[in-house]
C-alpha cells in the first residue's frame, strides 16, 4: 500500500463499494454527487489538538515525547491519558522508537513551558495519566505554543495545526485528525444543500489511531468522549423515519452514533463515551454507509469496517485499492462502503469459492473502470495468490 | 441599549482587545455575561484586561500566519465554540502617515498582513466553529471593523485605506458565500474615535472632536444583537 505523504486533497481518489460487490473508482470530488435527496451525511467537527509534546524527563534528564491520547474529563485540558516515547522524533517509525525512561508516579516532565506530572502509571510501560498543572488559560496557551500535531514518519515535512484541522473543525477535541473529514469542503456542502442532501455534525474526540506497539495497538481505540447536538439527533430520527440513508464521514462518527443508538433507531442527544472496539458482528443500528480512508487489516479502523461488510467484500476493496494504487493513511484516498444487509453477508460467507469469484470480478471491474493496464491486473492476480486477501 | 439576557452566554472573540475600541468591546461584552476571548500582542496588557474583565486573554499577533491556529485553538477551547468573531485589530501602515509614493512596500505589506490577510486567516480558521454554531441554531457572525478611509480617498491614508477597502470587499463577497451555511459577515465603520491608533495617525487632533470608543462599542454591540435576532427569527421560521 502506498502511504500518502502530503495533504494533497485535489488528487484524491474515491472507491465506492456497494453492498452487492459492485465497485466504482472515482475522483475524490465525486463525493459531491454520491448522495441523493433525503440522505443524511453526518461528520465529526472535532478540531485536532497539538497532542505531541517533546521535552525532558526531569529525574533522569533524558529526552521524552508525550502524545496526549485520551481525555480524563473532557474538555478539561489539565488531565490526560498519554503515551510516552523515548528519544527520537517522527522521522523514526513509531515501531522503532525506544521506550521512555523508567517512569514513576510523581515524576516531573519539562515539556517546553509546561511542567507536567506523571499522575499514575497504567499497565503498559508507555501508558500513563498525566497532569498539566496550572489554570486552564495558561495550559491552553502553553499547549498551543509548544505542542505539535502528532506526526507521521511517512510525512516528510512537519505537520502544522492547519494541516490537521479539517475545514469543518470547530472545538479542539481530537488527538489525531478525524481524517475522513478532509474530503469535505464548503463547495461540497453547498452542492449537497442544493441536492437536498442533509448534513449534520457531532463532536467526537478521535484518539490515536496507532502507536506502533502491538500490545498497545490491540487496546485501541481508548474510550472516546463525544457530544451529539439536539439538532443532529433530530435529523437522524427524521431520516430514519422516512427511510433515508445515514452516511457517516469516518469511523469516529460511526462509533459515536452507534454508542448513542436507541432501540428505535434514533440516537440520544448530549454527551457520552464510546467504548470498546467495533468489529465483525457489532450490530449497526443507525449508520447505513461509511465514508472512510484506506485502512489495512489489523488496524482498529479496519476492524470497524467488518461491522459493515464481510471479508469477501472487504477483500474486493483491498484488491481494488492495490490495483488503482490508492494511497493509505491520514492524507490518502477514500472509500464509501455501504452496509451489507445481514442476510446477504451470510450468504457470501458460505465458501471460499465465492470469495475467489468475487475477487476475479473486481479485477475485471477495476480494469474496465480505472483504465488499469494488464500489468496491474497481473499484480492483482499475484496479490491474490500471495496474500489470500490478507485479512 | 442591549439587554443582559441577549448577551448571556454568547461566545464572542475580539482581536486587538487591549486598547481603544477592542478594549471597550471586551468590557461591554463581559459585563452583561457574554463569554469573551480576546487577542493582543503584548502579554502584560493581555493579563491586565483578562484580570479586569474575566475574559479569556490570548497573546498572539493576527498578522502572523504561525499564530493563527494557536489563536483559533485557544478561542474555541476556552469558549467551547464561537458565535461571533470581531476582527478589530488594525495596523496603520507607515507611522507617521505617509503619502503612497513615500510608503515602503514593507509598510503596505504590514497593513495588508494585519487588516486583510490576518482577518481572512482567523475567520477561515474559525469558520468551522462558526458554522457549528449556525447549525446548532445559535448565531454565527463575523464583524470586520472598517473605516471611512476604506471609501474616501484621504491623502496619507493609502496603506490603511487600501487594506480596509479590500477587507470591506472581502467581507461582502464572503457574506454572499457564507449565507447558505448560516454565517453572516459585515463590515462596520466605527467612526473617528479617540483611540491610541488615531493618536498615532493624527497626533494633533483635538480629542473633544472625536467619538469615544465606548460609544462606538455600544453601537457595534447593538448591530450585532440585531443581526443575531434576525438570524434567530429566520432559523425559527425555517424549522416550522
Amino acid at each position: 500500500m502506498i502511504a500518502a505523504d502530503r495533504p494533497d486533497r485535489r488528487a484524491a481518489r474515491l472507491l465506492v463499494l456497494e453492498a452487492d460487490g459492485t465497485t466504482r473508482d472515482l475522483p475524490g470530488a465525486g463525493i459531491k454527487t454520491l448522495f441523493g435527496p433525503g440522505d443524511l451525511v453526518v461528520a465529526n467537527d472535532a478540531a485536532t489538538l497539538p497532542a505531541s509534546l517533546h521535552g525532558t524527563h526531569v529525574p533522569s534528564d533524558e529526552a521524552i515525547e508525550i502524545r496526549l491520547a485520551g481525555w480524563q474529563s473532557f474538555p478539561d485540558p489539565t488531565r490526560f491519558l498519554a503515551i510516552a516515547f523515548g528519544a527520537g522524533d517522527h522521522g523514526t517509525r513509531t515501531e522503532d522508537r525506544p521506550p521512555p525512561p523508567p517512569l514513576s508516579p510523581g515524576d516531573r516532565l519539562r515539556l517546553g513551558p509546561l511542567n507536567a506530572v506523571v499522575e499514575r502509571l497504567l499497565d503498559h510501560p508507555r501508558l500513563l495519566e498525566l497532569r498539566l498543572p496550572g489554570n486552564r488559560a495558561a495550559v491552553l496557551a502553553a499547549l498551543a505554543q509548544h505542542g505539535r500535531p502528532i506526526q507521521y514518519a511517512h510525512v516528510r515535512e512537519p505537520l502544522a495545526l492547519w494541516d490537521v484541522w479539517t475545514n469543518i473543525a470547530a472545538e479542539p477535541a481530537a488527538f489525531e485528525a478525524p481524517s475522513a473529514g478532509f474530503a469535505l469542503d464548503w463547495r461540497t456542502l453547498q452542492v449537497w444543500r442544493r441536492r437536498d442532501v442533509g448534513f449534520a455534525t457531532l463532536t467526537h474526540a478521535a484518539g490515536v489511531s496507532s502507536t506502533g506497539d502491538p500490545a498497545l495497538d490491540s487496546r485501541l481505540p481508548f474510550d472516546e468522549p463525544y457530544r451529539i447536538p439536539e439538532r443532529t439527533a433530530a435529523q437522524v430520527v427524521r431520516a430514519k423515519l422516512r427511510g433515508s440513508r445515514i452516511i457517516a464521514i469516518g469511523t469516529s462518527v460511526v462509533r459515536a452514533l452507534e454508542a448513542a443508538a436507541n432501540s428505535d433507531g434514533g440516537v440520544r442527544a448530549g454527551k457520552g463515551i464510546a467504548t470498546g472496539r467495533m468489529a465483525r458482528g457489532t450490530p449497526l443500528r443507525v449508520v447505513d454507509a461509511i465514508f472512510t480512508g484506506v485502512h489495512q487489516p489489523g488496524e482498529s479502523h479496519f476492524e470497524l469496517l467488518r461491522a459493515f461488510a464481510d471479508d469477501a467484500l472487504l477483500a474486493k476493496a483491498s484488491t481494488a485499492f492495490a490495483a488503482c494504487r490508492y494511497r493509505a493513511h491520514e492524507f490518502g484516498d477514500s472509500m464509501l462502503l455501504n452496509r451489507q444487509p445481514p442476510l446477504l453477508s451470510r450468504e457470501q460467507n458460505r465458501g471460499e469459492g465465492l470469495e475467489t469469484k468475487a475477487l476475479l470480478e473486481v479485477c475485471h471491474d477495476v480494469g474496465r473502470i480505472g483504465g488499469i493496464s494488464c500489468s496491474a491486473r497481473k499484480e492483482v492476480g499475484a496479490m491474490l495468490q500471495r496474500t489470500k486477501f490478507g485479512i | 441599549m442591549q439587554s443582559n439576557i441577549d448577551l448571556q452566554g454568547l461566545r464572542v472573540a475580539v482581536t486587538g482587545g487591549t486598547s481603544g475600541l477592542g478594549m471597550a468591546l471586551v468590557r461591554q461584552l463581559t459585563a452583561p455575561g457574554a463569554c469573551v476571548a480576546f487577542v493582543a500582542r503584548t502579554a502584560a496588557n493581555v493579563e491586565r484586561i483578562a484580570d479586569e474583565t474575566g475574559a479569556h486573554g490570548i497573546v498572539g499577533d493576527v498578522g502572523k500566519k504561525e499564530d493563527t491556529y494557536s489563536i483559533a485553538l485557544q478561542v474555541t477551547a476556552s469558549l467551547g465554540g464561537l458565535d461571533v468573531l470581531i476582527n478589530n485589530a488594525s495596523s496603520l501602515g507607515p507611522v507617521p502617515l505617509a503619502l503612497l509614493a513615500d510608503t515602503e512596500c514593507e509598510e503596505l505589506e504590514v497593513a495588508l498582513a494585519v487588516n486583510l490577510v490576518g482577518a481572512f486567516r482567523l475567520t477561515k480558521a474559525l469558520f468551522g466553529a462558526l458554522a457549528a454554531s449556525a447549525r446548532g441554531g445559535r448565531g454565527a457572525l463575523v464583524i470586520n471593523i472598517s473605516s471611512d478611509a476604506a471609501v474616501n480617498a484621504y491623502p496619507g491614508w493609502g496603506a490603511y485605506g487600501t487594506s480596509k477597502a479590500a477587507l470591506a470587499h472581502l467581507t461582502a463577497i464572503w457574506d454572499e458565500e457564507a449565507k447558505a451555511h448560516g454565517i453572516r459577515l459585515f463590515a462596520l465603520d466605527p467612526g473617528d474615535m479617540d483611540t491610541p491608533l488615531h493618536a498615532l495617525a493624527l497626533p494633533d487632533a483635538d480629542p473633544s472632536t472625536l467619538k469615544r470608543p465606548e460609544l462606538s462599542a455600544a453601537e457595534i454591540i447593538e448591530k450585532m444583537l440585531d443581526a443575531l435576532q434576525v438570524r434567530a427569527t429566520l432559523h425559527a421560521g425555517a424549522n416550522t
